[in-house]
């Protein structure tokens, strides 16, 4: 195992380093995406709630992996098809844009949920005092309803970290993809995988750990 | 009466959940510095009327004009409407991620009407009036409901309103915590202030109501000063009712 650690070390380091890249940049974008189709969701206008639910439910009942192989083969293919060469998406991008969509769909759900959870007499009270609903909504009820969502955020936020490991599949260097290159190298089953995991898991156990601290300090005298 | 200003006038109202007909036909005139006490069994649409009076219901049909203000017309800014009319709930509804201080200033300095500084110090008046200037920092959490609800009316008189409804104010509070609020809602009818009020209080109703409605199945059953509704009552449906709250 130290010689896997010796030759490779900089490897892992460098895979990790880009798979908190992607979860990272996926989980910026699901917030908005997720703001975006929650507030959809929240509101009374029925063609937006059509559409948010339509997004939701789409994302949701496609697995990561094929939306991943749809959006990095499919949509090239498909833009070649109708004439137009030269197109293509780095694993980056595809992962990125794959991941984001998938993890938006969650995060629309979360935000619906938090605002929902909000007793209906705040935004009542708010909108009595001759606030917009953009202002009620933006002062009174969102403040509120992060708080409920901050755990079910961070919940999501791990499980994004965890699926960038499905995203090897469309060749991305992340830590996944670097295990089973150092594991063709070495045939070092064993020792490889633990390596690998035992990286994710301090990542993710350290991060959980701060996102605790900061939702204990957000929940702080209320 | 009649040389007062008309403040509200509702005239043909109605107000349907679905199939639900709560509100059937109301008409109503509200002149400044009436203090108007609407009475009535649970489901009568007492308090629909009143969230109809700032459109926290939209209504089915009918017209409601407020200070000449036509707020069943989707064109009128109702926001803007919605400024100068106060509304006290029966759950108080303080915003609970703010401190007193910011429930209160949150509105006018958002809206523009006064500075942060004067919002503040408007605030504390508006506190020590109701007897909690020792509460501006403390959260909503902290408070009791008679607490609650004396901060609930401060942010709502923090608008400088012209009209204020109440919507059961008391009806959540402990019974040892109801008096206080009533003394503020006493206060604030005698400085003149024009109230709609749905309550249970009685007592309240005799001494503070300018106007007594009784209000059963959706509509204005019976309507006078509080002796001719409360101790003289004509119709049936209002004698039975007091008989049973009296």
């Amino acid at each position: 195992m130290a010689a896997i650690i010796q030759v490779y070390g900089t490897m892992l380091l460098r895979a990790l380093g880009q798979t908190l890249l992607l979860t990272l940049l996926s989980l910026l974008f699901a917030i908005v995406i997720g703001m975006v189709f929650g507030l959809m969701n929240v509101g009374h206008n029925r063609v937006l709630n059509l559409i948010g639910t339509i997004y939701v439910d789409a994302v949701r009942g496609v697995p990561l992996i094929v939306l991943a192989y749809f959006i990095f083969f499919g949509i090239p293919a498909g833009i070649q098809g109708i004439g137009i060469t030269g197109f293509r998406l780095s694993a980056l991008q595809a992962g990125t844009i794959a991941l984001s969509m998938n993890c938006g769909a969650y995060m629309a759900e979360i935000i619906r949920a938090g605002i929902e959870s909000v007793d209906r007499g705040q935004m009542e009270a708010a909108r009595s005092l001759g606030l917009s609903y953009g202002a009620a909504m933006a002062l009174v009820v969102v403040p509120q309803a992060v708080r409920t969502m901050i755990p079910s955020i961070i919940n999501q936020f791990i499980i994004t970290l965890k699926d960038t490991s499905i995203l090897s599949v469309i060749g991305f260097p992340e830590l996944t993809n670097v295990g089973k290159t150092i594991m063709g190298n070495t045939f070092k089953n064993l020792q490889t995988w633990a390596i690998v995991g035992v990286m994710y898991m301090v990542v993710i156990v350290t991060l959980s750990k701060v996102a605790k601290s900061i939702e204990r300090r957000v929940n702080r005298g209320r | 009466m009649e040389d007062k200003q008309l403040k509200i006038h509702v005239s043909r109202l109605k107000k349907n959940f679905g199939k639900l007909e709560v509100l059937k036909d109301i008409s109503l005139d509200i002149h400044e510095g009436e203090v108007v006490v609407l009475l009535g069994p649970s489901g009568s649409g007492k308090s629909t009327l009143l969230r109809c009076l700032n459109q926290l219901e939209t209504a089915t049909d009918g017209q409601i004009l407020i200070d000449g203000h036509n707020v069943t017309d989707k064109r009128t800014d109702m926001n803007k409407v919605r400024e100068n009319i106060g509304m006290v709930f029966q759950h108080f509804n303080l915003f609970n991620h703010l401190t007193v201080m910011d429930n209160m200033t949150l509105a006018p300095v958002h809206l523009k009407l006064m500075n942060k500084e004067e919002a503040r110090a408007q605030a504390k008046k508006l506190l020590e009036r109701v007897g909690l200037s020792d509460k501006a920092d403390a959260f909503p959490s902290q408070l009791s409901g008679g607490q609650k609800q004396r901060v609930a009316i401060a942010r709502a008189l923090e608008m400088k309103p012209d009209i204020m409804l109440f919507d059961e104010p008391t009806s959540a509070l402990d019974p040892e915590m109801v008096g206080e609020v009533l003394e503020v809602m006493k206060e604030l009818a005698r400085e003149g202030m024009t109230m709609v009020v749905v309550t249970h209080e009685i007592g309240f109703a005799r001494e503070v109501a300018s106007r007594v409605i009784f209000m059963e199945g959706g509509y204005i059953v019976e309507e006078g000063t509080p002796e001719e509704v409360l101790l003289n009552p004509k119709e049936p449906r209002t004698i039975d009712f007091l008989s049973k709250v009296l």
